[in-house]
């Protein structure tokens, strides 16, 4: 550990806003893109389960 | 011929094509692509005249003095060959030092001298913590007494 | 033909769909475990720079950041052509899973460029040779997704998109060996095949632990997404439909 205090580390030698910005921004992305993701594949699942039940009901029915 | 062997020969013709095509257009445009001139190249008038231009090199040695208001500082540039006067105002950025890579944009003056309006200090790419810094430089100095010695 | 068919056998969507399903957590876990420790070390554990102070942490996202997306690019390229000349429906939804995480890292490789270009440079954009191809990038990325959802037929779209991305890939090596053949406000290579780095051997291993985890994150985030494509490709497919069921009576999907 190259920090003696909390704030030392924070502070990133003078350069937090640099620093902190671009780790920052780099975690919304991809945590962002992770998230989309998985909506996308439970929305595409559910949507093709209902489907599929749908068209065998309709099948059993004929 | 199959169809997919007419894809195959028509994808890398094309891609063959288009690098001989990439490559004279950058070849032609070679000399616009520089983002600064070095000061050999200024003195061999390669340079664009009375229009803003970058001089990149090394700040000499030493060489930096300011004025006393502060704000305009005299350097000078070189590549090793050639060495240049620049005279800036305004604050040089951080990692701007002598014996240090530098790119100033501005105009050459009458004199000579060229008339910065922005400096960017340039990076090299080495990366190390300070402690070998100074071990380097302590190595640098023990050898120049070395040698000094020996001489 | 033995190999053929084996390799008919992963191409087929129906045998990938569940081997790249139990690629997935393998890949996710190993994204996980190495950007933690590659954050640990970076931020923590690594000394600062002799020159840019702790401004230069930005190395540990920036260059792993730039470097898988231009590989993600030229593999992009390479699922793209493997599709137009063989005509493998597989390869094509590759190309195409792979784009939205390209572009991501090209912003983010912009991004963090840009913040750490202010304190080391004194400037956080400049048009030089490196930045300026790099920028190219991003707006191929961005032709290529618009043209792939511009196009109704998938196939089409794979087809024209295709062309565009082998057509860009010519701009990948340009970016690369831009900082050699021009001079650039960029820095020339710190870490190439062929020569010593020029980097602290403690810095360096941080950083690598950072590219593997983008490969690994880059892997994890592909795969699921060409799974989501290929189920809505597929959907009126038998092997879709039985696999839903299972997963509709209450199995692990």
């Amino acid at each position: 550990m190259i920090w003696s205090s909390w704030s030392e580390f924070i502070e990133m030698g003078g350069y937090a806003g640099f620093v902190w910005w671009s780790y920052g921004v780099t975690v919304v992305f991809m945590v962002g893109e992770v998230v989309l993701l998985s909506k996308r594949k439970r929305t595409i699942i559910q949507r093709l389960g209902r489907f599929i039940r749908a068209d065998r009901s309709k099948r059993n029915a004929e | 011929m199959k169809a997919r062997n007419k894809r195959l020969i028509f994808v890398i013709v094309g891609v063959a094509g288009l690098a001989v095509a990439a490559g004279l257009v950058l070849n032609a445009l070679n000399s616009n692509v520089a983002f600064f001139f070095s000061p050999t190249e200024v003195k061999a008038d390669k340079a664009p005249k009375d229009r803003t231009f970058r001089l990149g090199g090394m700040v000499v040695d030493k060489s930096l003095k300011r004025e006393d208001d502060g704000l305009t500082v005299h350097f000078q540039v070189t590549d090793k060959l050639e060495t240049m006067d620049v005279t800036f105002v305004g604050i040089l950025p951080d990692l701007f030092q002598e014996g240090q890579g530098v790119v100033a944009q501005g105009k050459l003056g009458s004199n000579g001298v060229f008339m910065a309006d922005e400096v960017l200090a340039k990076h090299d790419e080495t990366y190390m913590p300070p402690e070998v810094q100074d071990a380097i430089e302590k190595g640098e100095k023990a050898n120049m007494q070395k040698n000094v010695s020996t001489n | 033909m033995a190999k053929s068919r084996f390799w008919l056998y992963f191409s087929s969507p129906k045998t990938f769909y569940p081997f790249s399903g139990k690629l997935i957590p393998w890949c996710v876990g190993v994204a996980a475990v190495l950007m933690a420790v590659g954050l640990y070390m970076g931020l923590l554990v690594t000394p600062p720079d002799y020159r840019m102070g702790d401004s230069y942490r930005i190395i540990y996202i920036h260059v792993p950041a730039v470097w898988m997306s231009m590989i993600i690019y030229m593999v992009m390229a390479g699922w793209a052509a493997v599709g137009l000349i063989w005509n493998v429906k597989l390869a094509e939804m590759m190309a195409g899973a792979l784009a939205p995480t390209g572009a991501i890292f090209t912003v983010i490789g912009l991004w963090t460029g840009a913040l750490w270009g202010r304190p080391t440079w004194g400037a956080y954009w400049v048009w030089d040779a490196r930045l300026t191809t790099y920028l190219v990038m991003l707006f191929l990325y961005m032709g290529y997704i618009a043209l792939r959802s511009a196009i109704d037929d998938p196939r089409r779209a794979s087809k024209a998109s295709a062309l565009l991305a082998i057509v860009g890939g010519i701009n990948v090596p340009i970016i690369y060996f831009s900082v050699k053949w021009w001079n650039t406000l960029h820095q020339p290579f710190t870490v190439a095949p062929g020569q010593e780095s020029k980097i602290d051997p403690t810095m360096l291993w941080t950083m690598m632990i950072m590219v593997i985890a983008f490969w690994a994150y880059t892997l994890a985030v592909s795969l699921i997404r060409v799974r989501c494509d290929i189920l809505e490709r597929e959907k009126n497919s038998s092997w879709v439909a039985e696999l839903l069921q299972g997963s509709s009576a209450g199995n692990k999907q």
